[in-house]
């Protein structure tokens, strides 16, 4: 190719990819002016600018509880989450290789089964009875511990299976140390950095869930999303400050996540 | 949430409990070999007995709401059968929004992959420093859907939207209503945009550079090029990413529920308003609707995993 030709294709593929950059970018500069604009209607730029939808916005108590509540039911998630994954994966990999292919295809089902399916079962099996907890915080931390499942339990596997278990182990042992003290002290640090990152990550996505937290309990424990969608009908200045809040929040995640991933490499 | 945890307690004593049972067992030869036979079992089941929090809190939250939804959604007005999905099938409704879930699902994963395609092959032949940036980005903004999504485009696309008004004025549309089909595949597109670009940027991986100059060598032309080696070599990864996009799209609830307060008709939202409405509560049909779209979704990810195993065979 000459030289003409390949700056010819250069040129294409960094238009390509400014195009890309500006179709993500656009609806979330619009939202950003949005929100601190003081009016903005029928016009295609807005007429002033402002910060006094963010003041009213973290002034809101309805806001804050909001925010708290969705940070709570996230964390509290993510932690049962490591409790049962982790066990969970270390009794797969060391004890029961073949049960792998049996939870490949378990996890699966948070896939192939959406969170509205689910709902309609949840929503029967726990407003009554033994296990009523609809309308509780409980019911969406063991549904978010679905959504993470086959998030973590992939990104752990690939953690394992890089640190070779069997022979950490069998050193472990050859060293005197018990199974339990090897799991422990040995493997479970080893799988700190993987463990981090999908927490990271899971963490982003289950703050900005919205089905289970809808259906499954709306305003009686009012997550974040719930509250963004029961904003609807007040200033849409005042709703964007918000998306523009939430985004900061998860960006801020995300970029932690990324920068714990980079690290390891 | 306690009641969860306390399986795990008899499991801590796996260690203690099994290496003596091995020192007794070399002492007494005879019932030597049964006894480690019955260690190695207790080991066993004690790991076993460690994945029991697990197996309680899946069959609870994913197994249990998914038997009952499977269940009843036999469970007709005229008694056990298939009276929900004969009534899903021949009621136009129903069928109206099982037809708008595909049609949207399916042009906006065409769209979104196109997209993808095009910007993550772009993506990998530019600098280091430009690429990082916008992949970056797009990671990011693989958050950025459902309810927040909705409230963005309203802003943007909606009848007053800052978009909306600048196309009119430029006489390019003359009219656009997003809470309609066509608006619905765009937002829809838009959320696919960011899984399409994160599936298919490692695909790339299998086309190698120094084909392409040996095709070139040999004299094949651009198109040449992508029509017969190109696009061959990427097919599985190109049709696997498609169906996840669907599934992505079939599932989506939010987003729609989020711009239009559910009133437009997608099954996800028929599924919904029969257990969460305010007109009239009906959970057994919700099943049935419920399990038409557990089969499509079943269907993509049957398809995927066979497409999957064929690339694999492929690339080795």
């Amino acid at each position: 190719m000459s030289r003409a030709e390949l700056s010819a294709a250069g040129l294409y593929h960094r238009l390509m990819v400014y195009t890309l950059f500006f179709i993500l970018l656009l609806p979330l500069l619009g939202t950003l002016l949005y929100s601190l604009s003081t009016d903005w209607s029928a016009t295609i730029l807005p007429s002033g600018m402002t910060f006094k939808w963010y003041v009213e916005l973290w002034g809101d108590p309805r806001f804050l509880a909001a925010f708290g509540h969705s940070l709570l039911i996230c964390v509290g998630a993510l932690l049962l989450s490591a409790v049962l994954i982790l066990p969970l994966l270390f009794v797969v990999h060391y004890h029961f290789p073949r049960l792998d292919g049996l939870m490949n295809i378990l996890i699966l089902l948070p896939f192939a089964v959406p969170p509205v399916v689910s709902s309609v079962g949840l929503l029967q099996l726990y407003s009554s009875g033994p296990l009523a907890m609809t309308g509780t915080p409980w019911i969406l931390i063991g549904c978010y511990f679905t959504v993470a499942l086959p998030f973590m339990y992939r990104a752990i596997t690939n953690n394992l299976q890089a640190i070779n278990l069997p022979d950490l182990m069998d050193a472990a042992h050859m060293l005197g140390a018990s199974t339990w003290k090897a799991a422990f002290l040995v493997v479970l640090p080893n799988l700190r950095k993987g463990l981090m990152v999908s927490l990271f990550l899971s963490f982003s996505f289950l703050f900005g869930e919205f089905v289970f937290a809808n259906l499954l309990v709306g305003t009686r424990y009012e997550t974040l999303q719930v509250y963004l969608n029961n904003m609807r009908n007040s200033s849409g200045h005042f709703t964007s400050a918000l998306v523009i809040s939430y985004f900061l929040f998860v960006l801020i995640l995300t970029w932690a996540a990324n920068h714990l991933n980079k690290d390891k490499s | 949430m306690s009641a969860g945890l306390e399986p795990n307690s008899p499991t801590q004593t796996l260690p203690t409990s099994t290496a003596p049972a091995l020192d007794r067992a070399a002492g007494v030869p005879a019932q030597g070999l049964l006894q480690r036979l019955r260690s190695t079992f207790r080991g066993k089941w004690l790991a076993l007995l460690c994945l029991l929090p697990f197996a309680l809190f899946f069959a609870v939250f994913q197994i249990a709401p998914l038997v009952w939804v499977a269940t009843n959604s036999l469970n007709a007005a005229d008694g056990w059968g298939l009276g929900n999905f004969t009534e899903v099938f021949g009621s136009p409704f129903y069928r109206q929004a099982i037809k708008h879930s595909l049609q949207i699902s399916f042009w906006s994963s065409l769209l979104g992959i196109i997209i993808a395609v095009l910007g993550s092959y772009s993506l990998r032949q530019v600098d280091s420093k430009l690429r990082d940036f916008v992949m970056a980005f797009s990671n990011m903004t693989s958050n950025f859907s459902g309810v927040p999504l909705a409230f963005a485009f309203i802003i943007l696309l909606g009848f007053n939207g800052a978009l909306t008004i600048l196309l009119k004025q430029m006489g390019i549309i003359e009219d656009f209503n997003l809470y309609s089909k066509t608006g619905l595949i765009i937002l829809y597109t838009y959320f696919q945009i960011p899984l399409g670009v994160l599936l298919l940027y490692p695909a790339f991986d299998a086309l190698r550079s120094d084909w392409r100059e040996s095709a070139a060598l040999l004299g094949a032309s651009n198109w040449q090029f992508w029509r017969h080696i190109g696009l061959p070599v990427l097919t599985p990864a190109l049709l696997g990413t498609f169906v996840i996009l669907l599934a992505n799209a079939l599932g989506a609830y939010a987003t729609v529920y989020a711009l239009t307060t559910g009133n437009f008709n997608v099954l996800p939202i028929r599924i919904a308003s029969l257990v969460a409405g305010d007109i009239f509560l009906d959970p057994n049909m919700a099943s049935a609707l419920a399990m038409v779209l557990v089969g499509l979704m079943t269907l993509v990810t049957v398809v995927h995993q066979w497409i999957l195993r064929r690339s694999y065979h492929v690339t080795r």
